[in-house]
């Protein structure tokens, strides 16, 4: 069954989806879109790294974004700058730099659209081994620190009076974002990574009655989107990552139509009538 | 878990220091089991500070503060705002820092009297109702200490009254310490074992039937604010300006009362009271 690559490019894209959603829904609850966008412009320095050394991607790309979350952080505390415009210097120049850096590597021909785009059709059993071994890893971790990471997320001070340790679950949050941009960038690529993050998030927010429930959600959401670009993709013969990312949209877009708030509207009659 | 006699939460001397400005300096308090220490002052008398240095999530930049290990604390913070992308009901909430069981939720929505909105989405919830939901999620914790940062804010009149009430009932059921932030004077002061009385170091501490006849409590809320306990006078040379700093005698001008300039005089210091900038 896996010597088809369409049967891979479904279990990869699908692993992925599964993983970034949850940790999507705190993007979009933290409001750090911006966030997973500079973590994902930082892969493609990653990327260029690692071709010059000559080191794994994977590993290198996530020690990139790690150190641009760092450096995200102590520039928060020293420069007088906004977080937004922090992140769009940090984001573009990391972009820059990669760019550079390939340009300066004559003898290494890349296809530059295949990291930018990413090529879930060309995803190997080895990647499927990573995606999911790394995928369950994330998702244990994120189960672990979940209830208090939102309840930081809800009030910060309330969470840290009451026991919580933002500071550690906000460092532990930003490995795994890097971790899983480091998995997903083969799949989705660098500017479609933030999308695959906030999208299945944003279409579960209208139905989802608990941080839980928007998570679960999200996961099915995305998982759904990746079966339905990627046999769209088939169909029309469009591009995959980019199927993928319209299917999400379409969620979304049924998510915000009249015909979702008749649902949510049925169900929460349903609870009031119940309770 | 801390013994019955040891205080769940003791300040000495302590200040915070934000750009070179004293939010709050040298305040010495305890908080112990079964007792409700109320602070008052007003605005940007660095209340809420307090509560923070109390609660050690702010390091005060002078003097200790020292929490028992594993305290339970239930904390309701002055301002929370939960933002309409977070789905999250009442009943979600209640368990947000800890699992609660079911039978301990629903007594304490029960005790604030927000049952019926437990299926609620929080932010559809009224300011009353809000501030009553988080009340019930401090206690549901059975905390050793519970800090209230003006718990009854948006609550109807009716309303502050069966709060104070419950806040009072909670701490003999619990046995915990409260500390209680509030602008409410008259409900406080009858609600209350301590007051601390603050604007930007502790002008006085003690019963509230003593704190309530002192000067530096009338100079800070006025004559009207406790017409019938005028038990004592003493004299008082220093006059706290608009911006925080004082005014003495001979016309000099501090940032604060400093604790090592004498210029409070008090000829007949009741008992209880405790002038700590005298």
């Amino acid at each position: 069954m896996l010597d088809d690559f369409f049967v891979r490019a479904l279990i990869a894209g699908v692993g992925v989806a599964l993983v970034a959603s949850p940790l999507g829904c705190f993007i979009v609850w933290r409001r750090l879109a911006y966030f997973g966008d500079t973590l994902s412009h930082a892969a493609l320095f990653g990327v260029a790294l690692a071709l010059l050394l000559e080191s794994n991607i994977t590993l290198t790309v996530f020690f990139v974004s790690v150190f641009i979350a760092i450096a995200l952080m102590f520039l928060q505390k020293r420069a007088s700058l906004s977080a937004d415009s922090l992140l769009g210097l940090l984001a573009h120049s990391a972009l820059a730099l990669g760019l550079v850096t390939l340009a300066f590597m004559t003898w290494v021909r890349v296809d530059l659209m295949g990291f930018l785009f990413g090529d879930v059709l060309s995803a190997s059993v080895n990647d499927i081994i990573v995606i999911y071994v790394g995928g369950a890893f994330v998702i244990g971790v994120m189960a672990f620190i979940w209830r208090p990471l939102f309840a930081a997320t809800v009030n910060r001070e309330l969470a840290e009076a009451e026991g919580v340790n933002p500071n550690r679950d906000d460092v532990v949050f930003m490995l795994l974002m890097a971790g899983v941009i480091a998995m997903a960038m083969k799949i989705v690529g660098v500017l479609l990574m933030t999308a695959l993050l906030i999208i299945p998030a944003a279409a579960a927010r209208r139905f989802a009655t608990g941080p839980e429930h928007m998570a679960v959600l999200a996961a099915l959401i995305g998982g759904a989107s990746v079966i339905a670009g990627l046999f769209g993709s088939l169909e029309w013969d469009t591009p995959s990552g980019p199927s993928i990312v319209v299917a999400a949209l379409l969620f979304f877009v049924v998510s915000i139509s009249p015909l979702a708030a008749i649902v949510t509207r049925t169900r929460s009659n349903s609870i009031v009538d119940g309770g | 878990m801390s013994k019955n006699s040891d205080p769940l939460t003791t300040l000495r001397n302590a200040g915070v220091n934000r750009s070179g400005r004293w939010l709050v300096r040298g305040v010495d308090m305890d908080v112990v089991r079964g007792q409700i220490v109320t602070l008052i002052g007003p605005n940007g008398s660095g209340k809420s500070t307090t509560a923070k240095i109390a609660l050690g999530l702010i390091a005060p930049d002078e003097g200790v503060v020292h929490l028992p290990d594993r305290l339970q604390v239930g904390y309701v913070p002055q301002k929370v705002a939960v933002d309409w992308t977070l789905p999250l009901t009442v009943g979600r909430f209640m368990a947000l820092t800890d699992r609660i069981t079911a039978h301990h939720v629903d007594e304490a929505l029960d005790m604030t009297g927000v049952s019926h909105l437990r299926n609620a989405e929080v932010r559809t919830l009224s300011g009353g109702e809000f501030q009553r939901a988080m009340l019930a999620r401090a206690i549901a914790r059975k905390p050793d200490l519970l800090v209230l940062d003006e718990p009854v804010q948006g609550v109807d009149f009716n309303g502050e009254i069966v709060i104070y009430e419950l806040i009072k009932t909670i701490r003999d059921e619990l046995d915990c310490g409260v500390l209680l932030i509030s602008h409410d004077l008259h409900v406080v002061m009858a609600a209350t074992d301590q007051v601390v009385c603050l604007n930007g170091h502790v002008c006085c501490s003690g019963r509230p039937v003593d704190v309530a006849s002192s000067d530096a409590y009338r100079e800070l809320f006025g004559t009207r604010a406790a017409p019938t306990l005028a038990v004592y006078e003493h004299s008082h040379d220093h006059t706290h300006l608009l911006d925080g700093r004082v005014q003495h005698a001979d016309g000099t001008i501090t940032d604060h009362c400093q604790p090592s300039h004498s210029h409070h005089r008090a000829p007949e210091v009741p008992e209880k009271i405790v002038i700590t900038d005298a």
